[in-house]
């Protein structure tokens, strides 16, 4: 490796990009649910119950989505049931 | 018009009771009357960094409940004129402060004082969330670390939605980013986050970085606020900040590493 390389990567070799990529991609996804009612969570917690009654899926089948737009608030709910074949 | 100021950060350890003790002595010396309020119920230690912790006969808690007036529990600053400080009570019980104690307490700091800075405590639990609830401007400082960075964040939402400001729909509450503990040598070698890195990912309005200094320990061991030290490193950086509080402007300094000359390299320096 050159000189020119060296100085070149002396910001890539460190941990800190490591560190700012990291940071950018969780504190994205915690912006996106801010906000949001107190009770997702359990909502979330209580259909996935329900919804094991009838049929066996796994943690991630049910998912709540609040969406903001001028004026209203929609929740959307999406539960992905398994293949018939599995 | 009176202001009233939280210090926060949601993390602890990273700067909050130095910088509020530096800020607060900063604003007095400038002329401005100030209120320094220590909001850490039961860990009360800003009056050992003002280094008046054998004056304190009263406390906030003793004021709520009627037990003393205010100006009993307010202690005088023998350094800088004009500064005071209302210190935390040590009690255990985590309702000691009301929202409505509070709420009077300050109303009345406002009549007397031009700021009145709130050293919140880490976390967002009560006594974090009473000391934000009635700020006009928020200072949220932060270190260049994964985990006090992300806590910042989650700082910056309560303030924009859990304060008396964000909840009367009234103008939002103000806030800057302070960055402490900054190494630039770290951040050239690319071992640190930069500057540019957490503004990018906080998007907000930088008031100073203070590098990490030996000045911050020895003025605290002293209990004397860093900003007296005016020869050192966080002495000058905290003095920037003040000066930029107060709408002057000031470059940024401390950023860079200091390049040494040919002698420095020789002898050590």
């Amino acid at each position: 490796m050159g000189l020119a390389d060296y100085f070149r990567d002396r910001s890539r070799s460190g941990s800190a990009h490591v560190a700012k990529e990291r940071l950018q991609i969780i504190v994205s996804h915690e912006r996106a649910q801010r906000g949001g009612p107190d009770y997702l969570p359990t909502l979330r917690e209580e259909l996935l119950e329900v919804v094991r009654r009838y049929v066996t899926v796994d943690q991630e089948a049910v998912r709540v989505k609040l969406d903001r737009h001028e004026d209203r608030e929609t929740l959307e709910l999406n539960i992905t049931l398994p293949d018939r074949s599995s | 018009m009176s202001k009233i100021v939280v210090v926060t950060s949601g993390k602890g350890g990273v700067g909050k009771t130095t910088t509020a003790a530096a800020i607060a002595a900063g604003l007095a010396r400038e002329g401005q009357r100030t209120v320094v309020v220590d909001f850490d119920v039961g860990l009360r230690n800003l009056d050992l960094v003002l280094g008046c912790e054998r004056r304190v006969v009263y406390d906030f808690v003793n004021v709520i409940q009627g037990d003393a007036r205010l100006h009993q529990a307010l202690i005088k600053d023998k350094r800088v004129d004009g500064l005071a400080i209302l210190p935390a009570s040590q009690t255990r019980d985590k309702d000691a402060l009301t929202d409505e104690g509070v709420a009077q307490i300050l109303d009345a700091l406002r009549e007397e004082f031009d700021y009145v800075i709130c050293d919140s405590p880490a976390g967002i639990e009560r006594g974090a969330h009473l000391a934000s609830y009635h700020a006009d401007e928020a200072i949220v400082v932060a270190n260049p670390e994964v985990s006090s960075v992300r806590d910042s964040d989650r700082v910056l939402g309560l303030l924009a939605s859990r304060t008396r400001r964000a909840e009367l729909n009234e103008e939002p509450v103000k806030e800057h980013l302070l960055l402490s503990r900054y190494d630039p040598v770290r951040v050239e070698k690319g071992e640190m986050l930069s500057v540019d890195d957490v503004q990018e990912i906080l998007a907000v309005d930088l008031l100073g970085v203070i590098p990490e200094s030996q000045a911050v320990l020895n003025a605290s061991n002293a209990g004397m606020p860093v900003i007296l030290d005016e020869d050192s490193d966080a002495g000058q950086a905290y003095a920037d900040v003040v000066t930029r509080f107060l709408g002057g402007e000031r470059p940024h300094r401390f950023l860079a590493v200091e390049r040494k000359g040919i002698f420095g390299r020789m002898f050590g320096g």
